[in-house]
């Protein structure tokens, strides 16, 4: 273990500014999940091979000459139509069972995503480079590279223009009211399926501009889904559903962690101390809600 | 038990010890088939009778793995040179010490990772329904990138487990993995169905049913959840450590902690078998390992995306399982009594 991090405030500064430009990131990620949980009542684990497979396409328009900051705007319309068949074909007949059968039934697509990105885009670790350049601070001892930047830039804007849709235009009104009662909602005239389908295809959306961002500033890769999954998850958990700047802060601290791991720990233990500390959390909330003889549900 | 009952098992291991004899191209595959059977049997201990849909049973088996290894190794040659080596052999077992080291190295697999499991299950078995099921996916994952990251097991390179001692040849070495793994799979069927007859699983079944309700009822929940755990641990163990010996090198995401294969199989198993029945598992896994090899040796390459579409396919269309399908079609069979008029009238209804 190394604590040199906290001998060198500038590694520290590093770090936290580091941490919180890739947590409004994986907020937003998290964002798209806690929606569809909340409206659905499903948990998709394919959650982090559609970010991966946004990467991608954000990365072929980079192949073909096209700047890939232009995924942020192609990759949620393309992902969009994917994430409305993922539901017609998939989704839509695990809705009403138990969250177990949707776990299993996403793990399923997420193994067949993995593959069929594996197949088309090879298992390469590829990166879109964006040209953007970097920004130094403090006498150029933290290096902050402006796709970073950029990319929790555009999240965030993604982030509020997504709030305002929700709370001002009429699906986002039924998007609401579907998730508070879905029956009473139906018996209002509003068109659960449809409903249904929209939030997954936002959803998706969503997974799109993240990936696009994530091929800009890190590196994608068929098999790097699960993570970003199991970050979204841990996300909601923390922040509860529909608690929008929960999640942000949530996010925020969950990428400051991940940085100071990566420092510490070393870098073949940042995906470990990730899951690591999903089971922590759930452990804590669960002896903290038994005092009260409560459980987690 | 009933002599038809007693035939049948007899039978049964007739057949299983004949086995290596009658097909000996098909050796290894049935000694994976014994494997599977028991990760499937004992999983159902959880998410059939218990209603704890578990992800992380493979921690037992990735844990069991890499002890056994470990073990044989480590008793007699240092562990550390052992593993810096890789592949070329600095030191070679001789038939005495590889079988002494093979006989601890599984005893050492299987009781670490129940023990394990009785340190982690207060706290993890205290989570209920999908919160329990990302929780076990997360600790099976987690272990997995760990052990990746420490040296002394072979870190990202992989340890290769000792070779078979140097008589026989391959013929030998399949016979005696696959008698392992045979009786590991009695000693697992027995104590599954000694269990499956007890009071014990009358509180598993109410467990699954209500759990607060059994609690009101005066069982103590967690300490039958923890023992439930444990007995699947240590035949988890078990067979991880047999199945390390087998495939003779141990890697920590792709062989030991492997969640996106074993770690499904054994759920998809149990699940097209039928969940919450003794033959169940047992038959889900012998269907599931026919079908996989069959695809994995004719569609190479395709192999996960027909994994992925088949789970879909089971989980959405196929819930129930071969056994719930059986037990829907022939009630009588499984000892339901069934008034005709009574399922005339639900055909009716339909």
């Amino acid at each position: 273990m190394d604590f040199m991090v906290f001998q060198y405030p500038m590694i520290t500064i590093q770090a936290c500014l580091d941490g919180i430009l890739l947590g409004v990131l994986f907020a937003l990620i998290a964002y798209g999940m806690a929606l569809q949980w909340g409206v659905m009542n499903i948990i998709n684990i394919a959650q982090g091979d559609l970010v991966i497979l946004g990467g991608y396409i954000a990365y072929f328009m980079y192949l073909y000459g096209i700047h890939p900051a232009w995924g942020v705007i192609v990759s949620p319309f393309i992902m969009y139509f994917i994430g409305v068949g993922i539901y017609k074909l998939v989704i839509n007949k695990v809705v009403d069972r138990d969250l177990f059968i949707s776990i299993l039934a996403t793990f399923g697509i997420s193994i067949l995503f993995m593959q069929l990105m594996n197949f088309a885009f090879g298992a390469d670790v590829v990166l879109a480079n964006s040209g953007y350049g970097t920004t130094f601070l403090f006498d150029s001892n933290v290096v902050l590279p402006n796709s970073k930047i950029f990319s929790a830039a555009v999240s965030i804007v993604f982030a509020i223009c997504l709030v305002i849709y929700m709370k001002k235009s009429k699906l986002g009104r039924a998007i609401r009211a579907t998730a508070q009662n879905a029956r009473a909602a139906k018996i209002l005239g509003v068109d659960t399926e449809k409903v249904y389908a929209a939030t997954f295809g936002i959803n998706a959306a969503l997974c799109g501009v993240a990936g696009a961002l994530i091929s800009i500033t890190f590196t994608i890769h068929p098999y790097m889904g699960l993570p970003y999954t199991i970050r979204s998850f841990m996300i909601v958990i923390v922040a509860g559903l529909g608690n929008l700047p929960g999640v942000a802060l949530s996010g925020m601290g969950l990428g400051v962690f991940e940085e100071f791991a990566d420092y510490m720990l070393g870098t073949e233990f940042r995906i470990g101390s990730v899951f690591l500390l999903l089971v922590l959390i759930l452990v804590y909330r669960r002896f903290k809600l038994s005092r009260k003889r409560e459980y987690l549900k | 038990m009933k002599q038809k009952d007693l035939i049948l098992y007899t039978a049964i291991l007739i057949f299983g010890l004949a086995a290596p004899f009658i097909f000996p191209a098909f050796k290894v595959q049935l000694s994976i088939l014994c494997v599977l059977i028991i990760l499937a049997a004992t999983w159902n201990i959880q998410g059939g009778e218990m209603g704890y849909n578990s992800f992380g049973n493979i921690l037992f088996y990735g844990l069991g793995m890499y002890l056994c290894a470990s073990v044989q190794v480590g008793m007699f040659f240092p562990l550390a040179e052992w593993t810096e080596s890789g592949g070329e052999k600095t030191f070679v077992h001789t038939p005495k010490q590889f079988f002494q080291g093979m006989a601890v190295g599984l005893i050492v697999a299987a009781v670490v990772p129940t023990i394990v499991a009785g340190l982690i299950g207060y706290s993890i078995l205290g989570l209920r329904g999908h919160y329990f099921a990302i929780c076990t996916l997360g600790l099976g994952v987690a272990a997995g990138e760990i052990s990746g990251g420490i040296e002394i097991i072979g870190a990202g390179q992989g340890f290769t487990t000792p070779p078979f001692p140097d008589f026989g040849g391959l013929e030998a070495r399949g016979e005696f993995f696959y008698f392992c793994s045979f009786f590991a799979l009695v000693l697992t069927f027995i104590t599954i169905r000694a269990i499956y007859s007890t009071r014990f699983k009358l509180i598993l079944n109410a467990i699954r049913d209500n759990e607060d309700k059994a609690e009101a009822m005066g069982i103590e929940t967690m300490k039958y959840k923890i023992i439930g755990w444990m007995v699947s641990a240590f035949f988890c163990g078990l067979a991880g450590g047999i199945m390390g010996g087998l495939v003779g090198y141990i890697d920590s995401t792709d062989v030991a902690f492997d969640g996106r294969e074993m770690g499904v199989f054994m759920v998809l198993m149990a699940i097209l078998g039928g969940k919450g029945t003794l033959w169940g598992p047992i038959i889900g896994a012998t269907v599931f390992h026919i079908f996989k090899e069959g695809f994995w040796t004719f569609f190479l390459g395709w192999q996960y995306v027909a994994l992925g579409v088949l789970i879909v396919v089971i989980v959405i269309y196929f819930p129930e399982g071969i056994m719930g399908w059986l037990r829907e079609k022939y009630p009588e069979r499984f000892g339901e009594v069934v008034d005709e008029a009574d399922r005339k009238a639900q055909v009716e209804l339909k």
